[in-house]
C-alpha cells in the first residue's frame, strides 16, 4: 500500500485538482493514455456528486502495488445527505445524467471495482479501483 | 478483398495505404472497420487511441502538437463512450422487456380466452385486435342452461400492461358469479362493487353486458357507462343507437343500473363495439359512428363473422395498419 493523497472538494474548481491528481498518480504507476482519461472522467463524476449534493468532502488516492499488479484506488468521503436508494442510483438511466451515460454506474463501468456505502443523513463513502493491464 | 481484423497491425496498413493513395477502396475498408468497432463493442476512445498508435509508428517525428491535439481528441471521447455503454445496457434491458411483454400476452390470451357459441337462430360474429401487445379491451360470451346468450363487452380507460391486468380481474370477478344472477343489470351491480373495493381510483371500465334470450327472441340489457352499441333494423334497412344510461364501473360503490329490453326480429343485428372501433382516425380526423355503420351496411349481406372481419380490414387499411386502440366488435344477427 502507498501514501494516502487527498483533495478537499469545495468548490467546482477542486475538481479539476482532483482529476489532475488522479491523473499524475495513473500516469506514474504507468497507465496508458485512455485508461488516463478514464480514471480522470471516474473522478470527476465523483467529485462532481461530493460538489452538488454534498457541498463538501474528500477524494483520496493510493497507489496499489502488489506483487503481481499495480493499481490505483480512489476514496470518495463526504458527509453530506446520503443515498436512500443506492440500486435506484446504480440504475442505468436513472440518474440525472439522461442517457449521457454519466452518473454512479458510468463510474462502475470505467473502472474495475466498485464499492459504496451510504447511510441517510450521514454521508457516502464510495471506494473504486483500477489496476494497470 | 482481404477479411478485415481489428488489430493494430491492420488498421496502421489501412491508414497508410489511404494516406499514400487516397483511393475509394481504402476507405471502403474504413466502413467495414467501422462496422467490426461497433459489432466488438469497440468504444471511441479505443479507436482514436488506435489511430494516435498508428500514426506514430507510420510518422514517428510528428510534431509534438499533433500529438497533444490527438490526446485532447481521445479525451473528449471519453463521455461519447460511456453514452454508448449505457445505450448497450439499456437496448439489452428493452430486449429483455419485450420478450417479457410477449410472455404477458400469451398468458393474457389463455386467460381471457372465451369461444364463440352456437346458438340456434343466431348467427354470431366477434373479432378483437389489441393495438399494442396486450389487449384493454374485453368481450366474454356465456352460454347458460336455460340456452340464453350473455355477451359482456367491457374497455378499460387506459392501453398495455395496467388495462390488461385489470380485464383479468374483471374475467374472475364475473366466472364467480352465480348463474341464478345472470341478469344483466345485477351482473353489472356485483362487477361494480368489485371494480369499486379493488381497483385504483383512476381507472375505469365501462361494460354492456347483453343476453339474448332465444325462446322469447328479447334482448336484455344494461350498460355501465359503455360506447353505445347499435340496432340494425332489417325492415327498415336502418340502425339506431342502444340508449342506456349507467355508471361507468368503479365510481360509487352503489351504482344501479336499469334494465333495458328490446325484441329481436327476424334478420335484425345487434352491434356491440368498444371506442377504438369509433375512435377510428383517418389522417387527423376521427371518424363518424355513421360511417362504422354505413361500413357495415356494406357488408350486411354476408355471415356476421365475414361483416366484422371486413369492418376491422377497412378501419385497419384507412389508418394505415397502426391501430390507436384496441379494437373490438361484436354482432349477433337473428336468422330465423
Amino acid at each position: 500500500m502507498g501514501l494516502q493523497s487527498c483533495v478537499n472538494i469545495n468548490k467546482e474548481w477542486d475538481i479539476v485538482g482532483a482529476r489532475q491528481m488522479g491523473r499524475d498518480i495513473a500516469r506514474e504507476i504507468g497507465f496508458g493514455t485512455v485508461d488516463q482519461a478514464r480514471i480522470a472522467t471516474a473522478i470527476s463524476e465523483l467529485a462532481r456528486n461530493i460538489y452538488l449534493y454534498a457541498e463538501t468532502g474528500q477524494i483520496c488516492f493510493e497507489v496499489i502495488d502488489n506483487i503481481n499488479q499495480k493499481g490505483i484506488s480512489m476514496i470518495a468521503i463526504d458527509s453530506g445527505p446520503g443515498i436512500r436508494d443506492i440500486s435506484q442510483v446504480m440504475e442505468d438511466g436513472f440518474s440525472t445524467s439522461g442517457g449521457l451515460g454519466a452518473g454512479l454506474p458510468g463510474v462502475k463501468r470505467l473502472m474495475d471495482d466498485f464499492d459504496i456505502k451510504s447511510e441517510e443523513g450521514k454521508g457516502t463513502e464510495i471506494r473504486a479501483l483500477k489496476w494497470v493491464r | 478483398m482481404d477479411t478485415v481484423n481489428l488489430d493494430a497491425a491492420n488498421y496502421k496498413d489501412l491508414l497508410k495505404r489511404y494516406i499514400d493513395t487516397q483511393d475509394e477502396q481504402s476507405l471502403y475498408g474504413a466502413e467495414q472497420i467501422s462496422k467490426l468497432f461497433i459489432k466488438n463493442n469497440v468504444p471511441p476512445e479505443e479507436i482514436i487511441n488506435l489511430h494516435i498508435q498508428a500514426l506514430s509508428e507510420l510518422y514517428p517525428n510528428l510534431s509534438e502538437k499533433t500529438g497533444h491535439s490527438m490526446n485532447f481528441l481521445l479525451e473528449t471521447m471519453i463521455s461519447y463512450g460511456m453514452a454508448h455503454q449505457e445505450y448497450q445496457t439499456l437496448r439489452e434491458k428493452q430486449l429483455e422487456l419485450k420478450t417479457e411483454i410477449a410472455v404477458a400476452a400469451g398468458m393474457q390470451e389463455t386467460l381471457l380466452a372465451t369461444t364463440k357459441p352456437s346458438i340456434d337462430g343466431l348467427d354470431i360474429g366477434v373479432i378483437s385486435v389489441p393495438a399494442h401487445q396486450m389487449n384493454g379491451d374485453y368481450h366474454h360470451f356465456i352460454k347458460g342452461r336455460d340456452g340464453s346468450l350473455g355477451v359482456a363487452i367491457a374497455d378499460v380507460i387506459g392501453k398495455g400492461v395496467p388495462a390488461a391486468l385489470c380485464m383479468s380481474m374483471i374475467k374472475y370477478s364475473m366466472d364467480s358469479l352465480p348463474e341464478e344472477s345472470m341478469s344483466p343489470k345485477a351482473i353489472l351491480e356485483n362487477l361494480n362493487r368489485v371494480v369499486f373495493r379493488n381497483v385504483d381510483p383512476s381507472m375505469f371500465i365501462t361494460m354492456f353486458y347483453a343476453q339474448f334470450i332465444p325462446s322469447e327472441q328479447k334482448l336484455r340489457y344494461s350498460s355501465a357507462g359503455h360506447e353505445p352499441g347499435f340496432y340494425y333494423r332489417k325492415k327498415e334497412d336502418t340502425f339506431e343507437e342502444i340508449e342506456a344510461k349507467g355508471l361507468v364501473l368503479g365510481v360509487s360503490s352503489d351504482a344501479n343500473y336499469e334494465r333495458y329490453e328490446q325484441r329481436v326480429e327476424k334478420g335484425d343485428m345487434v352491434i356491440l363495439l368498444t371506442d377504438g372501433v369509433t375512435e377510428c382516425r383517418d389522417g387527423d380526423r376521427f371518424i363518424e359512428s355513421e360511417e362504422v355503420l354505413e361500413v357495415i351496411k356494406g357488408y350486411a349481406h354476408l355471415p356476421a363473422q365475414d361483416i366484422v372481419d371486413h369492418v376491422y380490414k377497412h378501419f385497419e387499411r384507412l389508418q394505415n395498419f397502426q391501430l390507436r386502440d384496441d379494437f373490438t366488435l361484436i354482432i349477433l344477427r337473428r336468422e330465423v
